[in-house]
């Protein structure tokens, strides 16, 4: 019996020891090599960082339509309970402002906080994570220009066990895939420059793909549509299968104008997409066009049947 | 009979054409169909499927500085049901934004009119017009589908 406890309480032990290994955070760049990261850096192409990786959707102050304006606050509803997007202006107390390149770089790249805590995947770093690094440290160069922001918003409001960020280094485990994307030398450099702003910047697949029941996307169905993450209706298929009628003018034109090929507009959150994509160089939405057009044709969840809204 | 007859056809045409022309909702989205129809033309023009043409964009921004003055007018109160409006509650309990929104469609229409010359300008120029529909519809109209 004393043997059966023992070997009980040893099993626990190397059970909560590979737990701990599993979900220990981890640096994507030391201290030593993000001293190097402090000089140099171009504003201009920071900016173009910012607009494809759409930060401004989720940071910038609601209410208000300065899109350099990142007090925070939006909220983002989940399975999960509600997370709100924190203050990433310049601000050095309530903001990012006294965080180093490094600090960006282990947020984005990593998931993970100057503390060293995990943060969660509301913040898409799951699709960051591919990023460049000197691309990082544009962007950051980019932030540091923009207004500081007082004032902190307001904390998630989630329900146990998510509270417990350590949990998420098991997740990460599963689901973060920190290696950089590879040219594919077979392919233009169109599709690669859109191959690199949709995977790693632009996380179409973030909201354009079904995900399990604890978050994950379902990589079989990736870009095949699925219900909204954020609970209201159904986001289109963006493979061969939803857009094969679609040229890459028309998809193209969608990001920068939001209209579709009958000039209808897009609507719901893919609007601020719209805002941000538009504020990309013609070359970059073309180049986005030239990928999700080669994307091959991926069946998705079925669409459920539109709700009956006939009153009359 | 005969007498009846017509007088029950007089009645019935009076009533669906009075309903015709009360129905805002109907009214509302075929000026919403307006837009999108007149929005072809510049739209092919952007993408380089078809020559630009000076007159043409300007005819589609005279209609949409037209529907901007006319289509809140088509949001009265109790029109938020029926034939499968698509518009959200927020057009009733945040009307005044709804409505500025419109106002600013219009002036942005109308502002363009006068700064879209040439093709550079229509290229410069267009888009930002075009994107008031989506920055709209993001707050204001459930999704198609
Ligand atoms: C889909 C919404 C969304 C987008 C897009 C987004 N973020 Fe975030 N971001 C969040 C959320 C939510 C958090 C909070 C995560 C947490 O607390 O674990 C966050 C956290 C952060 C943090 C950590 C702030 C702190 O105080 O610890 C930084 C820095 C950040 N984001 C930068 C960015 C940048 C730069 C971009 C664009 C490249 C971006 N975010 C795009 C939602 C988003
Ligand atoms: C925040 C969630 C979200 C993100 C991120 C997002 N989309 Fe969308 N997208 C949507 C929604 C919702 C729709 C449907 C809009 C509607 O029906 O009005 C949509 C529609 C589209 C459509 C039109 C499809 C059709 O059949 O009508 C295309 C094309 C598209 N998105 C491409 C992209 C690309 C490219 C990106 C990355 C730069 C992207 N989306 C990022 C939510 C998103
Ligand atoms: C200020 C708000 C606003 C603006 C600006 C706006 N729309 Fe709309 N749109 C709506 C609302 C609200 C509805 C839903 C109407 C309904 O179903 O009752 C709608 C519906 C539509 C529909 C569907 C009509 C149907 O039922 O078949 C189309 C197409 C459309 N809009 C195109 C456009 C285009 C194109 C533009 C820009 C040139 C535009 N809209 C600008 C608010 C707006």
């Amino acid at each position: 019996m004393k043997r059966l406890v023992f070997s009980l309480a040893l099993l626990c032990a190397l059970g909560l020891g590979v737990f701990w290994w599993l979900t220990a955070p981890g640096a994507a760049v030391s201290a030593q090599d993000g001293a190097a990261l402090e000089s140099g850096g171009d504003r201009a192409r920071g900016e173009i960082v910012f607009n494809a990786g759409g930060c401004a959707s989720c940071h910038m102050t609601p209410g208000q339509s300065e899109r350099t304006v990142l007090g925070g606050g939006f909220a983002l509803t989940s399975p999960f309970g509600t997370f709100v997007a924190p203050n990433i202006s310049s601000h050095p107390r309530d903001g990012i402002g006294a965080w180093k390149v490094a600090d960006l770089a282990n947020a984005m790249l990593r998931g993970v906080s100057p503390e060293g805590a995990h943060y969660y995947p509301a913040f898409p770093y799951t699709t960051y994570a591919h990023a460049k690094i000197e691309d990082v440290r544009d962007l950051m160069v980019y932030l540091r220009s923009l207004p500081a922001v007082e004032g902190k918003a307001a904390s998630h409001d989630l329900q146990f066990p998510f509270t417990i960020r350590r949990g998420l280094g098991l997740w990460k485990w599963l689901y973060l895939d920190t290696t950089p994307l590879k040219p594919e030398p077979v392919q233009s450099e169109a599709w690669n420059r859109g191959h690199y702003l949709v995977e790693a910047l632009g996380h179409c697949a973030e909201c354009h793909s079904p995900r399990n029941p604890i978050g994950g996307i379902i990589a079989a169905q990736r870009f095949a549509g699925g219900p909204d993450p954020e609970g209201h209706g159904f986001v289109p298929n963006i493979t061969a299968k939803g857009l094969g009628a679609w040229s890459r003018a028309d998809v193209s034109e969608l990001l920068a104008t939001g209209f579709t090929p009958d000039y209808d507009s897009v609507g719901g959150s893919m609007a601020a997409v719209v805002k941000n994509t538009s504020s990309l160089p013609k070359a970059d939405r073309d180049a986005m066009a030239e990928y999700l057009k080669s994307l091959p044709a991926r069946e998705g969840p079925p669409r459920p049947a539109k709700q009956a809204s006939k009153v009359d | 009979m005969i007498r009846h007859l017509l007088a029950a056809t007089a009645l019935l045409a009076c009533a669906t054409g009075a309903f015709a022309q009360s129905d805002p909702i109907a009214e509302r989205q075929q000026l919403m169909k307006s837009l999108s129809q007149s929005a072809r033309a510049p739209g092919a023009m952007l993408k380089g499927e078809a020559p630009f043409e000076l007159s043409a964009v300007q005819a589609t921004l005279k209609t949409f500085a037209d529907v901007g003055k006319k289509a809140p007018t088509l949001f009265p109160a109790g029109s938020n049901v029926g034939h499968d409006t698509a518009a959200m509650p927020k057009v009733w309990t945040d009307k005044a934004d709804f409505d500025a929104k419109w106002a600013k469609f219009e002036s942005e229409a109308t502002a363009a009119q006068a700064s879209i010359k040439d093709e550079a300008s229509f290229k410069a120029n267009f888009p930002g017009v075009a994107r008031a529909c989506g920055g709209c519809h993001e707050n204001y109209r459930a999704k198609k589908n």
